[in-house]
């Protein structure tokens, strides 16, 4: 009765880190990928499309590979990992923060891809009559584009969000499995499984299950056409 | 499984084996394909607690090596294995490793509560054997409640051999034989255990492959198995 309360509480523990740790990818991705794609949309640059598919890779790359270049990276060893240490005695690898980068490269391209599908729909007579009456090209974008293209772009946000939060590869091989660190739900699920403990596992994949699913059933209600009248 | 093996094709007999086993056994398999010609190995290497697992929820599995007792046990209990076929097969030390690099190595186990010892990796108690034998020994010596927060936890044993070898972390427990197959890493010591290091195998139950598990079971107590084994540097069981 004790053990199984006490597994009880550390399902919540891994439900609330999870959350952390799928809300900061998605906050890093929200300003990055927001901007990155408002300037894919806007700007002609050399090498652009090239650089989309090198952006978007993370979607389509099995996650141990990504996870292994991450270890790789940010390890001991790693150019990025050493340089963090040597100057800030950061390490990344078995850290929550480092779960956090994995999530956040995992789930990237699909903020990136609606934020740039949005704004490269827009319609461009709204900006432009903005221009002709001198407004600054920043209150041009959040007053005009941003809200225009947030549609679009909030419905990969939750897409994003659940892609983070389901992170598994990357996460064990990076972060480890520690648990109240870095042991989110889907590695939970996984060790519960490993060890024959099914009544927790049952429990978590449950709790996961409703997750996704109140996830997905918000973003379908924010997709685009859904909602969308012509009056 | 299927049934569409025709007469003159080759029994693939499926092998579920504790993932210290995987370099010797990988060795052993072509050595025993040649002496049985009908048959094909075919290996699945994990944790030893994942393996059960695998075997309890119905995995088409003929053979299990695990790297512990308990393991074993837990599976007769469960009927998953033929009690007649179980074996002691090879054994095993527990070993303390540290990066090959290590600006020092402890000289006792006690050197681990020190500061420059900020990550211990260890087999996952619940599913690794490797992390069961450790956890026993740390408790033992009154050390595992003061090391359980620098401890990271290892899906398998060469998990935590692999992070030891990359230098994530500055210290591992594994077996004697991973050791010895990572030229990246150390031993710092042999860490006695209570009960010597056992791997038992065993047929498993719902075999389809009866005759040929036996004959593997076989072979791997025999002199060419031992032989390489022991080049792993296994003992004697």
């Amino acid at each position: 009765m004790d053990l199984e309360s006490l597994k009880m509480s550390e399902a919540w523990i891994a439900l609330r880190l999870t959350l952390l740790v799928a809300g900061c990818a998605t906050l890093i991705n929200l300003i990055l990928g927001v901007g990155i794609a408002y300037l894919f949309s806007r700007k002609k640059f050399w090498g652009k499309e090239v650089l989309d598919a090198f952006l978007t890779l993370p979607m389509v790359m099995p996650p141990t590979v990504l996870g292994y270049y991450l270890l790789v990276l940010l390890g001991q060893q790693g150019v990025i990992g050493q340089f963090l240490k040597s100057h800030w005695g950061i390490q990344l690898i078995f850290t929550w923060q480092g779960a956090v980068i994995a999530a956040a490269i995992v789930s990237f391209p699909l903020i990136f891809k609606a934020a740039r599908a949005a704004f490269e729909s827009l319609e461009a007579q709204y900006e432009q009559a903005a221009q002709v009456l001198r407004v600054s090209d920043t209150a041009i974008f959040f007053r005009i584009t941003l809200p225009l293209a947030w549609r679009g772009i909030l419905a990969g946000l939750l897409l994003a969000f659940a892609r983070a939060a389901g992170e598994f590869g990357a996460t064990l091989m990076v972060a480890g499995s520690i648990p109240g660190q870095t042991q989110t739900l889907s590695i939970a699920v996984y060790e519960a499984v490993q060890a024959g403990q099914d009544d927790t596992a049952n429990f978590l994949v449950l709790l996961t299950s409703i997750v996704c699913m109140s996830v997905l059933w918000v973003s379908g209600r924010l997709m685009p056409g859904r909602v969308v009248r012509q009056d | 499984m299927t049934n569409y093996a025709r007469a003159e094709s080759p029994v693939v007999l499926t092998v579920s084996a504790a993932s210290s086993l995987t370099n010797a056994f990988k060795e052993i398999a072509p050595v025993f394909e040649q002496q049985n010609k009908t048959i094909k190995i075919q290996f699945n290497f994990a944790a030893s607690g994942q393996l059960l697992q695998q075997i309890a929820k119905g995995a088409p599995v003929d053979v299990l090596a695990s790297a512990d007792q308990e393991t074993m046990d837990m599976a007769q209990d469960k009927s998953l294995i033929d009690v007649g076929s179980r074996r002691n097969f090879t054994a095993n030390t527990l070993v303390l490793v540290v990066p090959k690099n290590a600006k020092q190595v402890p000289l006792g186990l006690s050197d681990l509560l020190k500061k420059n010892y900020q990550r211990v990796v260890i087999g996952l108690p619940a599913s690794v054997p490797v992390g069961r034998y450790t956890q026993h020994v740390l408790e033992k010596h009154h050390l595992w409640q003061m090391l359980e927060p620098k401890v990271i936890g290892a899906q398998n044993v060469r998990q935590a051999l692999d992070y030891v070898a990359r230098g994530e972390v500055d210290a591992g427990f594994v077996y004697a034989t991973d050791a010895l197959i990572s030229p990246q890493v150390q031993v710092a010591f042999t860490v006695p255990t209570d009960k010597k290091i056992l791997y038992p195998i065993a047929m498993v139950r719902t075999s389809a492959h009866e005759k040929e598990a036996r004959q593997f079971l076989a072979f791997m107590n025999g002199t060419l198995a031992q032989a390489i084994l022991s080049k792993y540097g296994f003992g004697k069981p």
